[in-house]
């Protein structure tokens, strides 16, 4: 049985819109449309989208913090919607924006607050804890209260708070938002290790395409409440019908290459990039400019995976 | 002023072992309690957060003694006031000094101890507007517990430690002829004063749901209300009186307990049951929090924020 | 001097966004109006006949309560304190002190950009809601209204020359919370706005005249009431003209001090 499991799940909003001085007028907003996907215990899944497309409804249906207006929503067995609290004690939380800790109150402490409210018995909170300070390097700044923390070393207690109770499922909300370059790789590496080690499933929402592209084996797509893909990264970069680049470096100077099946995009002195189908096999054009031009070297570029999310997105709102 | 580095608990065997937790539990199947325990109740969870508060604030020693000292002035030049009114005049609406100092005392009393409970809780809105009161819904435990410890501050006893002592001072001179029901009578009406500010507070912080963080009319009714019932009802007019009673019930925070307890006739000319129905109605203010708490979480997680 | 000017303006057009919760505010102030009201008629009317009080007549009184609370928030009698007490407090006072502008000037505009627009939205409204529960004695003449006025910018001088000293703590303090937490406390009380002052006896009440407190809400109630007629009304303004110049002067004081210790510390 999937750990996950949406069907059909709706969320609309009322929202009253100001038009004009005193009126109101009502506008029916529908956050999540007609949501369907399963996760299965054990996965590391991106949940990706632009701004506004859904990405924190659906996170926050599948705690329990919002209510789905129509459908089913079924993590661990239980419904969020009607047993919030009882899941609460199985799933662990980090958002990027804010945090879960106590603000004015030391690590520690809030900490100890969590192992209280979490009922962890003291061997395991003990063992959790060391491992967690350990792997985090959270040592030296248990004494300190949270508010004095920078955000690298927020989010590594967020995460520490989060995973203290051995949930089964970890929800991160854009986790390495404004993290600089060595602590977003110490955060994937640790997130991959809890995957891998502890079996703990993983759904992460992010802007950052690093994340998806270095952590993530699946990713969804959605986009105006509705999922747009569900798929490895491979089958995102063909979906998005994206192009590979060959980088040619002739010997010298030359008009630009014609080669059936590429076009080229940019010639800078004996340089070319020339752009093709991701579907199609590289090797036959390689071979092919190799046997008609003066080559000295040629690479190959898998298509950036900004740029594929990027058409991704543009594709559904010009479908919209 | 440090805390100390270890901060086990005494049911901690692991540290009474010694060291870092010898036995490393490699259980990984499934989330840690200990079967069948389910999640802390309401009061269990306000406590432990309650206690974890006052100890952080006893790091900032001088603030809180600050802050304290300025709840103690703030109280002490409330009943100066009535003092001061005193000054010129021997009765106010026809009570003595003895009895309207009854009056302010229960009122400041019972308005200290629900503010020390869970004067917090208007930060509702604060909470919502900023995305913590997502956090509180996350953790499996009470949103209402957590929302009522979050930043607890033992400061507050500031205000009980004018209140109580003028209590003290007017229960020994008001002309009173005690029975055992007049001075239970005492205890009583400051248990259900308490219960219905309390319940007050909790209503009033829930329309935050709706209307976003707007503590305005919440400041209005309740501290207007605590303010208001410093004095006898008597001087506020029969309108006034009537809509105290029936609407917003402050009229049973202490005006209508005083008249048993002082023996006096109610100057409107009130059914005489009404004086013992302060509990009644703390009763069911509480009920009616619990209501307005519970649909106003309903309405947030249907329509977020 | 047109800088000053920009800045008043400036503030006024920002506090005047928040136009909707100034009135909202305003009905919390007429109802605690409306309880003071109620406990000194109840107070003047236990002594037969009729008496006067510190000089006040019922109807002086209950105007009193209401000319009182329209002036809190003018005045800023509990507060908020300045935005200068954030700026000290993250540093940014640093750029402040490095402006042309004079750092008390500036704020001294800001705050009266703030109190003229809070003296149309929130006092004018009180006052009149006041009017209608209860009968009030209105200004006698154009020229005691124009004295109150006067009076009454002479006030949020005072208060602003006092709220200005106690941010400057700021700098030494770093947490004004208590500092600011007892001056709300006194200025609540010693303004008038838990009984009139002309209510205190003996000594608490020729104390209670003389300190800058009074300047604040006492006096332009007073004024308001009729309370200085002719010449004595260059004693109450004068009062009030002399606190302003003494507060505002001790504060340019605490200014230059603080300046150098920024300088010392290096921001």
């Amino acid at each position: 049985m999937p750990l996950i499991e949406l069907s059909g799940v709706d969320k609309t909003f009322t929202v009253r819109r100001r038009t004009g001085r005193l009126r109101r007028a009502r506008q029916v907003v529908r956050a999540v449309g007609d949501l369907s996907f399963t996760v299965d215990a054990g996965e590391l899944v991106a949940y990706i989208g632009p701004n506004g497309a859904g990405k924190s409804t659906t996170v926050k249906m599948l705690t329990g913090i919002l209510v789905p207006s129509a459908g089913r929503v079924r993590v661990d067995g239980l419904d969020p919607a009607r047993q919030r609290r009882e899941l609460a004690g199985r799933v662990g939380v980090v958002f990027g924006q804010r945090t879960t800790l106590w603000w004015d109150l030391p690590l520690r402490d809030s900490f100890d607050l969590l192992r209280r409210l979490y009922r962890i018995t003291p061997s395991r909170y003990r063992a959790n804890l060391d491992r967690y300070v350990d792997l985090l390097e959270l040592g030296p700044l248990l004494a300190t209260p949270v508010r004095q923390l920078s955000l690298g070393q927020r989010m590594r207690g967020d995460l520490t708070a989060a995973l203290l109770h051995d949930p089964v499922i970890l929800y991160l909300d854009e986790p390495t938002i404004g993290l600089d370059v060595t602590s977003k790789a110490a955060v994937r590496a640790f997130l991959a290790e809890m995957n891998r080690d502890r079996g703990t499933t993983i759904l992460l929402t992010t802007h950052d395409l690093d994340d998806v592209e270095r952590l993530c084996r699946r990713v969804m797509v959605i986009d105006n409440g509705r999922l747009g893909f569900d798929g490895d990264l491979t089958a995102l970069r063909a979906h998005a019908a994206a192009e590979r680049t060959l980088v040619v470096d002739l010997l010298a100077p030359a008009p630009p290459i014609e080669l059936p099946g590429a076009r080229v995009v940019r010639v800078d002195g004996p340089r070319q990039w020339l752009s093709f189908p991701a579907e199609t096999r590289a090797a036959p054009l390689v071979a092919a400019v190799m046997e008609r031009y003066p080559v000295a070297d040629i690479a190959l570029r898998e298509p950036d995976i900004a740029d594929v999310v990027a058409r991704l997105y543009a594709e559904s709102s010009r479908r919209a | 002023m440090a805390e100390p580095a270890e901060l086990a608990g005494p049911e901690d065997p692991a540290v009474l072992v010694g060291g870092t937790g010898a036995t490393r539990d490699v259980d990984r199947t499934g989330p840690v309690q200990t079967a069948g325990a389910r999640p802390p109740g309401a009061v269990r969870t306000y406590l432990m957060l309650v206690r974890m508060w006052t100890r952080a604030s006893w790091q900032y020693p001088t603030s809180l003694l600050l802050l304290t000292a300025t709840q103690l002035l703030a109280t002490t030049m409330d009943f100066a006031t009535i003092l001061i009114v005193f000054a010129h005049t021997r009765s106010l609406a026809g009570f003595p000094l003895a009895g309207v100092m009854f009056l302010y005392g229960t009122s400041a009393t019972a308005f200290g101890l629900a503010d020390l409970a869970i004067g917090n809780v208007d930060r509702l809105g604060r909470h919502i507007r900023l995305g913590t009161f997502d956090v509180m819904l996350v953790r499996p435990a009470s949103a209402l517990a957590q929302l009522a410890a979050e930043e607890f501050s033992p400061r507050r006893v500031g205000k009980l430690a004018t209140a109580l002592p003028v209590l003290a001072v007017a229960l020994t001179l008001m002309p009173v002829r005690w029975d055992a029901g007049r001075v239970l009578a005492v205890p009583v009406m400051v248990g259900a004063a308490t219960l219905i500010y309390a319940a007050l507070w909790i209503i009033f912080s829930t329309t935050q749901f709706v209307a976003g963080d707007s503590p305005e009319l919440l400041n209005t009714v309740v501290a207007g209300g605590s303010f208001l019932t410093q004095y006898p009802l008597a001087i506020y007019g029969r309108e006034v009186v009537r809509g105290l009673t029936w609407v917003v019930p402050l009229a049973f925070v202490n005006w209508q307990p005083a008249l048993y307890v002082l023996g006096r006739p109610d100057p409107f000319g009130l059914p005489a049951a009404l004086r013992f129905a302060s509990p009644g109605v703390a009763l069911v203010l509480t009920a009616l929090a619990a209501l307005a708490w519970r649909a106003g979480i309903r309405h947030y997680r249907s329509t977020g924020s | 001097m047109s800088v000053y000017l920009a800045v008043a303006r400036h503030s006024f057009r920002r506090h005047s966004a928040y136009l909707a919760a100034c009135l909202a505010g305003g009905i919390t102030n007429t109802v605690f109006g409306v309880v003071r009201a109620y406990v000194l008629i109840a107070l003047w009317r236990s002594r037969q006949p009729a008496p006067r009080i510190g000089g006040y007549d019922l109807t002086d009184a209950v105007t009193f309560c209401f000319v009182s609370q329209a002036l809190i928030v003018a005045v800023a009698v509990f507060g908020p304190p300045l935005e200068l007490s954030e700026r000290i407090r993250t540093g940014d006072v640093a750029v402040d002190l490095h402006r042309p502008a004079d750092l008390q000037w500036w704020w001294l505009a800001d705050d009266l950009g703030r109190a003229s627009f809070q003296a149309f939205a929130r006092s004018v409204p009180v006052f009149c809601l006041g009017g209608l529960a209860f009968t009030l004695r209105l200004a006698g003449s154009p020229v005691v209204w124009l004295a109150t006025a006067v009076s009454v910018l002479l006030a949020v001088t005072v208060s602003f020359a006092l709220r200005y000293l106690i941010t400057l703590s700021t700098f030494w303090l770093l947490d004004d919370r208590g500092v600011q937490g007892v001056s709300i406390v006194l200025s609540g009380f010693f303004s008038g706005l838990a009984v009139p002052l002309v209510l205190f006896p003996g000594w608490l009440g020729t104390l209670a005249r003389t300190l800058p407190w009074a300047a604040t809400v006492q006096v332009p109630a007073d004024v308001f009431l009729g309370r200085y007629p002719g010449w004595h009304l260059t004693s109450a303004l004068g009062f009030q003209l002399g606190w302003a110049v003494l507060l505002l002067t001790a504060g340019r004081g605490v200014t230059a001090l603080a300046r150098r210790r920024v300088v010392v510390q290096g921001g």
